[in-house]
């Protein structure tokens, strides 16, 4: 078994999303239930999450680079059977 | 190039509003790729979908064409707009309806 699938994806975007961008907030939600059934969807879930996040390190970037940057900083969980990610990215004060 | 890259490559181009989606415009297979739909129809604006469960080499092709990993994809002349969320919020704010606009694709808000 590869080790990084030992623990649960949703603990395992929260430790990457937290180690990468050290967000003043970060919430994860495990939405896979609300997509049981759908093309994509698979039978053990863990296909889709809903990402809200605020770092410093969204500053001045734009829409497409935010959601770049965190799609890459999952790049292994999206190549390992993550589906979808309704993401809210902002960086503080907005 | 590849093959498929060409291709999306051409499409993205050769049209003006063009949606990478599941299903169709007519039957979405996927709520974000619906939510996507609604929110150009809403607007008003003429595009042409393309449904990448039709076509596996076209659903791989479209997430490395752009480094995006999701569908829906929307593209405005030519340029990669962003998924369901970043359309969603363009479209609550105004912003997709300016950038339209600004871009000379034709709205008509309904």
């Amino acid at each position: 078994m590869n080790p990084s699938n030992a623990r649960p994806r949703i603990d395992r975007i929260r430790d990457a999303l937290n180690q990468t961008f050290q967000p003043a907030t970060l919430d994860v939600v495990d939405d896979s239930s609300s997509h049981a059934g759908h093309a994509g969807a698979s039978a053990s879930g863990e296909t889709h999450y809903l990402v809200t996040i605020v770092s410093q390190a969204f500053a001045g970037k734009g829409r497409v680079e935010r959601h770049r940057l965190v799609n890459a900083a999952l790049s292994s969980e999206f190549s390992s059977g993550l589906h979808a990610l309704a993401l809210k990215v902002k960086a503080p004060g907005e | 190039m590849t093959g498929i890259n060409d291709w999306i490559d051409r499409e993205v181009k050769g049209n003006d509003v063009v949606l990478f989606m599941k299903g169709t415009p007519q039957m979405p297979m996927c709520g974000f790729s619906g939510q996507v739909v609604f929110m150009l129809e809403k607007l008003g604006v003429t595009y042409k979908g393309h449904n990448v469960l039709s076509s596996e080499e076209l659903r791989q092709g479209i997430k490395e064409y752009t480094n995006w990993p999701t569908i829906p994809q929307l593209y405005v002349k030519g340029e990669f707009v962003g998924g369901c969320d970043i359309v969603r919020e363009m479209f609550q704010s105004g912003e997709l309806q300016t950038l339209m606009t600004d871009k000379g694709v034709p709205v008509a808000v309904s």
